[in-house]
């Protein structure tokens, strides 16, 4: 009896030798729940839930764990504190979220001191990725659609000349930036630059757009931080009539975020932005995208280019984990696997650029219509395939250091 | 007429339609400051329970925009006194922080409450074609919602000063602001008073949140988004002085909006710039006692 107890002990010890491969990584998610901007954290949040749902079985025997935080206001405060918080109790492995560029700015000095690796779903300033070591990006730098806008602008659109409107905030600067830099070198001209306040409140947008139109200048290039300012802005122009006034509507995607179109109405139809996503792009991945979106959270629930960045940005995380084997002891060596990867989502063919830590993506140039069944849609002018950001290849300005 | 006339009108036009919304939002937050001297910061999620109010009423049930505009603001005034009655009551002797805490916990249990039910995607309305397009005066087009505000608000200020100037409840309220004991001294039941401009000052907040929807969408943390602004009007046109925020709200409407339009880099600057000006010179706002 006494060596059958033994022997079953040691049975034991091997089989907890080998669970102990198993590793339970703690994922930490910092994203928007509270304040003006919280159905940007629903965006996010949502895709990260369905696709480890959907997924948790691809990294077996390991597991994850998600560890929810309030991103706050997009002044970068809060989520230093909340991070911090995650990396020093929770012990959290890796981070991710960040809808805003300060959260992700104010952070990059604690991941690098951490060693913790920082994967970003949204915040898109371009020189964000230079800041530290272990910051990777699967979402967007302003560049990606800002720089091929300016050029798509000035040759397609027919706009010699535009006018820049942006939130008062750094990935505001970088997207109007990027924008001049690729319209004035495809020769046109800038007529103006506007700040329109602070991300944390709506602005009524009325006095700076009645501005714009009565300068007339053929389009009006717009940056805001896509969520309630989107609507605020397809309203201020419906209502001053400027499409009627020959002043196009141009920007990057966040104008028209797809959870938030069918509220816009027909003021939004002409639209043309810039983007790697919409609902209603075609590929395989997409409709089964949005078809488990849909089973998961409703018919009138839309994903939108957050959502299909998260999804993507924990399809990388999944694929890495399984690719160091769970072992997240090291987060420099985790970052380094995870350049090079490339993966299909959403969004179609992604990538990570090994040097960069960016993402490469194809870019679309989308119009707003009125689809056949009655709703709002978008439909591709034109795809650009791989997409680097324009800002670190230009060395301009901080994406060169 | 010359390009610099066009813009003036213009500015005014637009500074005016904003003012009319700040004047209809604030105007109850004024009164119960000068009232009662309580601190509602809860005043916003009135406003904000008028709009979803509205939005649920247009959206679900059908109900055209104009009377669910009114039904709101009905609602949400005779719900308003339920707290006033429940809550504000017991704590009007308090300190100001006091009040301030229970206030602003109420505002932010609204802001949960809305959030729950509504989810915290912005919502907006579907006017009708009425207030749609705009109105061309040969030399400029005008939004047709804003000019809208602008006769509402007219039609308001109208009635309220009417109300305030020339009927004895009006009367009996002056008298209370200027000096609650002497009023209750002379047999004015200053509380009964108090529960009906609370009443109306909420309705007005919510008739102003409805009206904002188009203005900024709305989503649950208008409760507390946009307070500031209504403070900033209470404070720099004096407590409990209905012509003090109208005055406040024109000059504040006015000038905020011409200086986006001449100097839209200096952006929202110049809100505070005339806040900080004007409680330089007057520290009790135009027509606030001293």
């Amino acid at each position: 009896m006494k060596i059958l107890g033994w022997a079953g002990v040691a049975a034991l010890a091997v089989t907890l030798g080998a669970t102990a491969q198993a590793e339970n990584i703690k994922i930490g998610v910092v994203a928007p729940f509270s304040g003006a901007n919280a159905d940007l954290g629903q965006q996010i949040d949502k895709a990260i839930d369905l696709y480890v749902k959907l997924h948790a079985k691809d990294i077996a025997p390991h597991t994850v764990q998600i560890v929810k935080r309030d991103e706050g206001p997009p002044t970068g405060a809060n989520a230093k504190t909340v991070a911090t918080e995650l990396i020093t109790n929770d012990k959290v492995q890796i981070l991710t979220g960040f809808a805003f560029s300060p959260s992700a700015i104010a952070l990059a000095p604690v991941v690098t001191q951490a060693k913790i690796p920082m994967v970003i779903a949204n915040a898109g300033t371009a020189w964000i990725t230079n800041l530290s070591p272990y910051i990777a990006r699967l979402s967007f730098s302003m560049w990606h659609h800002g720089y091929p806008m300016g050029a798509y602008a000035f040759d397609k659109i027919g706009c010699k000349s535009a006018a820049l409107a942006y939130t008062d905030f750094p990935p505001g600067k970088d997207s109007t930036e990027a924008f001049k830099t690729g319209f004035e070198k495809a020769g046109g001209k800038i007529t103006e630059s506007i700040p329109l306040g602070s991300p944390v409140q709506v602005p009524d947008f009325t006095p700076f757009f009645q501005r714009i139109k009565d300068s007339k200048p053929d389009c009006m290039y717009v940056f805001i931080p896509s969520g309630a300012h989107a609507t605020g802005v397809t309203k201020a122009y419906g209502e001053l009539g400027m499409r009627k006034a020959g002043i196009k509507l141009i920007g990057p995607m966040d104008l028209i975020p797809d959870n938030k179109l069918q509220d816009m109405g027909d003021a939004a139809i002409g639209t043309i932005v810039m983007g790697n996503y919409a609902v209603d792009l075609d590929n395989a991945e997409n409709k089964a995208f949005n078809e488990a979106w849909h089973k998961e959270y409703g018919k009138d629930s839309y994903p939108d280019f957050m959502s299909a960045a998260s999804w993507d940005t924990m399809h990388a995380i999944f694929d890495t984990i399984k690719k160091v084997k769970g072992d997240l002891s090291d987060g420099g060596k985790f970052i380094d696997a995870m350049k090079g990867w490339t993966g299909k989502g959403p969004r179609g063919t992604v990538s990570i650029d090994a040097d960069t830590r960016d993402i490469v993506q194809d870019e679309h140039a989308m119009e707003v219509i009125r689809k056949a069944d009655g709703k709002l849609g978008i439909k591709v002018l034109g795809t650009t395939k791989a997409v680097k950001d324009e800002c670190k290849v230009l060395k301009i300005g901080r994406c060169g250091s | 007429m010359p390009q610099f006339a066009i813009i003036a009108v213009s500015i005014l036009f637009d500074g005016l339609a904003y003012a009319m919304f700040l004047f209809i939002t604030s105007v109850g937050l004024s009164v119960t400051m000068g009232l009662m001297g309580f601190v509602n910061l809860a005043h916003g999620a009135f406003a904000m329970a008028g709009g979803y109010i509205v939005v649920s009423l247009t959206r679900n049930l059908g109900i055209g925009f104009a009377p669910s505009l009114a039904i709101a603001a009905v609602a949400v005034g005779a719900v308003s006194v339920l707290f006033e009655r429940g809550l504000y009551r017991r704590l009007y002797k308090a300190t100001d922080l006091e009040q301030v805490l229970l206030t602003i916990g109420l505002a932010f249990m609204a802001i949960a409450t809305a959030t729950y039910l509504y989810g915290p995607i912005p919502k907006s309305v579907p006017l009708p074609t009425w207030l749609q397009g705009d109105i061309s005066l040969g030399f400029r087009a005008f939004p047709t919602y804003r000019a809208f505000l602008i006769v509402l608000g007219i039609v308001l200020i109208s009635v309220l000063w009417y109300g305030f100037e020339k009927t004895n409840i009006g009367a009996k309220i002056r008298a209370a602001v200027d000096n609650r004991r002497m009023a209750e001294s002379v047999g004015i039941n200053v509380d009964l008073l108090f529960t009906l401009t609370f009443a109306l000052g909420s309705g007005l907040a919510a008739l102003g949140g409805g009206l904002a929807i188009q203005l900024f969408g709305l989503s649950p943390s208008f409760a507390v988004l946009y307070l500031v602004l209504f403070l900033i009007v209470v404070a720099v046109g004096g407590l409990g002085s209905l012509k003090g925020t109208l005055l406040a709200a024109l000059v504040i409407g006015v000038i905020d909006t011409g200086g986006k339009y001449l100097y839209a880099e200096a952006g929202g600057f110049f809100i505070y710039a005339i806040t900080v000006i004007v409680l330089l010179i007057k520290p009790a706002g135009f027509y606030g006692r001293e």
